[in-house]
């Protein structure tokens, strides 16, 4: 949003294709039209996200809801699918704003019904106003599951427990970076307060947690967990797992744009300049879909790539664009400047990247297990791709989003290897699956793209 | 597994058809959240194993939510918005081996 409404400040025609209904992604979904009818339930970081909507709405861009982008060639061309009026468009340049997922989270049993990403419990608050009907486990890491469960508790939502995997003692730890986090502004306080809430209202909260398992028969029936060096379990129906985001590199890797291991993030990220370009020419990103640093830094991100793309199109001057990024630039500095102490203090555990048990499930989509991997590891494959030829691991509909990073790490674990030499699965469009109608009426030239976008090339009808 | 909160919007009500049963939902939201607010806890069979299974990302990114939506099979429940007399299947027509699942979980 923040790209767009730069850009169109500037002049640039500007069409935005958002695979949602609505803008806000997922940070600000649904926020226009909010499940609690005031969006200030939910709290005030999410509530402000509809001035911003406010804004892009009426920047002048063109906005394309619904619309789902497949492939992105190196040379510009968009293919899209979901919009009865046109299947491809060419641009001039193309900021890609594509987010990010939870991370996988590879326990015994995560696959169970009533198991689902913390994320996703939170997702349904903001578009459906549904809170847990049962005692409800959190679990894991990271400031999504202490913003879910201090959003619950104001809700009056009863909380069984909240199970953090975070090591006993790592606030600590993460001392050494806490002035650039206070630096950073309001995250330091923001958290002490969720952490306040969770105290007050007397939920069992747990640091240190270890050797979570999920149990049941046809769905979640009992979490277990070591903590204080004692096992203990929980009767639960719901389990909310979270140990952090990363980046939704699909569409990146798609288009062969170079990734990079980020070792404090524990993740791949694109590789991008200050001002958001990747490798490829005309091709740009901006916010966790670059590398995770939060809402704030997103918009900031946004609009200095909305201004790089302002002065590519030859709307503004060099010198023009570097003075109006100078105050997003230093914000975003400023910014950034947390993200060591929340990468130390929400680190997710190896053994909860890495699953330690043979039974525990990687690939969600084709249920292939730990056991599988780690047997064609020491048969000799040391790469993902051979992982995914041999196992199917990474070959269902996710298209690897919730087990490459697994098979990755596990690959690295194995060989003493970095990961960035270990690689990813080789990924390909369509990097969602669309209906072969789509891909026909690509070829048949059908539809006819509508008359060119201004700032956009019409793909020509291919001529047989 | 999950409730619409009692401080929820007003929202219209719409009926939609879930392997042949008629549900009351809320207009407006996915077709996941609206079988999730109505008690379902499983939506489908995993495609390997016929495993109960049930949503995870609830963002249209993990396809653990599939069901088949007027017809269309493996559409994403968290993606589609519920429409007035929509018909949703649930359980596939064809089982594999593992035992059928009962979509609203035991005792509903």
């Amino acid at each position: 949003m923040r790209a767009a409404i730069a850009a169109r400040r500037h002049g640039a025609d500007v069409l935005v294709l958002d695979e949602r209904a609505a803008p806000g992604g997922q940070i600000w979904r649904d926020v226009e039209t909010p499940a609690f009818g005031d969006a200030r339930t939910l709290g005030d970081d999410y509530a402000h996200g509809a001035s911003l909507v406010a804004e892009f709405r009426s920047c002048g861009a063109q906005y394309r809801p619904g619309t789902l982008v497949w492939d992105v060639s190196r040379d510009r061309v968009l293919r899209i699918a979901g919009d009865p009026g046109a299947h491809s468009v060419e641009a001039t340049r193309i900021v890609v704003a594509s987010g990010a997922i939870e991370r996988p989270f590879p326990v015994p049993g995560w696959t169970l019904p009533g198991v689902v990403a913390a994320g996703g419990a939170q997702a349904l608050l903001k578009s459906a106003a549904l809170v847990p009907a049962g005692p409800v486990v959190l679990a894991g890491t990271g400031a999504l599951l202490l913003l879910l469960a201090w959003q619950y508790l104001r809700l009056g939502v009863p909380l069984a427990a909240v199970l953090e995997t975070t090591p006993r003692g790592s606030a600590w730890r993460s001392a050494a970076r806490l002035p650039g986090a206070l630096a950073a502004g309001g995250y330091v306080v923001k958290g002490l307060r969720m952490l306040h809430a969770i105290r007050s209202a007397g939920v069992m909260h747990l640091r240190g947690v270890q050797a979570l398992r999920a149990l049941g028969e046809r769905r979640l029936e009992r979490v277990e967990y070591r903590a204080q060096g004692r096992d203990a379990a929980i009767d639960a129906q719901l389990l909310l797992l979270h140990q952090g985001v990363v980046p939704d590199v699909n569409l990146t890797m798609a288009l062969g744009c170079a990734h990079d291991w980020d070792a404090g993030q524990l993740c791949l990220r694109p590789r991008t300049d200050a001002w958001g370009n990747t490798d490829i020419e005309g091709v740009a990103l901006a916010g966790d879909g670059a590398g995770i640093a939060g809402a704030a830094c997103a918009g900031l991100a946004g609009e200095l790539s909305g201004l790089e793309a302002a002065h590519r199109l030859g709307r503004i001057g060099r010198a023009e664009r570097d003075r109006l990024a100078a105050a997003p630039r230093a914000a975003l500095a400023r910014s950034l400047r947390v993200r060591p102490f929340l990468e130390a203090l929400h680190r997710p555990r190896d053994d909860d990247r890495v699953p330690r048990g043979d039974d525990v499930i990687v690939c969600r989509c084709e249920e292939v297990r730990a056991g599988t991997v780690r047997a064609e590891i020491a048969r000799g494959a040391a790469d993902p791709n051979a992982i995914k030829s041999r196992t199917r691991c990474g070959m269902g509909p996710c298209q690897g989003r919730y087990c490459g990073l697994t098979v990755t790490e596990m690959i690295a674990a194995a060989r003493g290897m970095a990961q960035d030499a270990v690689g990813y699965f080789r990924i390909r469009p369509p990097i969602k699956p669309i209906p072969l109608a789509d891909l026909l009426a690509l070829d048949r030239g059908e539809a006819p793209p509508e008359v060119a976008l201004p700032g956009t090339r019409a793909q020509a009808p291919v001529q047989r | 597994m999950f409730v619409r909160h009692a401080t929820a919007a007003a929202a219209a009500t719409l009926t939609i058809i879930v392997d042949g049963r008629e549900v009351q939902v809320p207009a407006g939201v996915s077709v996941a959240a609206a079988l999730l607010g109505a008690g379902a806890v499983v939506l489908g069979a995993a495609p390997v194993s016929g495993r109960p299974r049930g949503p995870w990302c609830l963002m249209g990114t993990c396809f653990g939510c599939l069901v088949e939506i007027d017809g269309v099979p493996d559409e994403r429940a968290c993606a589609v918005t519920v429409r007035d007399a929509m018909r949703i299947v649930l359980t596939p027509a064809a089982a594999a081996p593992a035992p059928a699942c009962d979509p609203w979980g035991p005792g509903a």
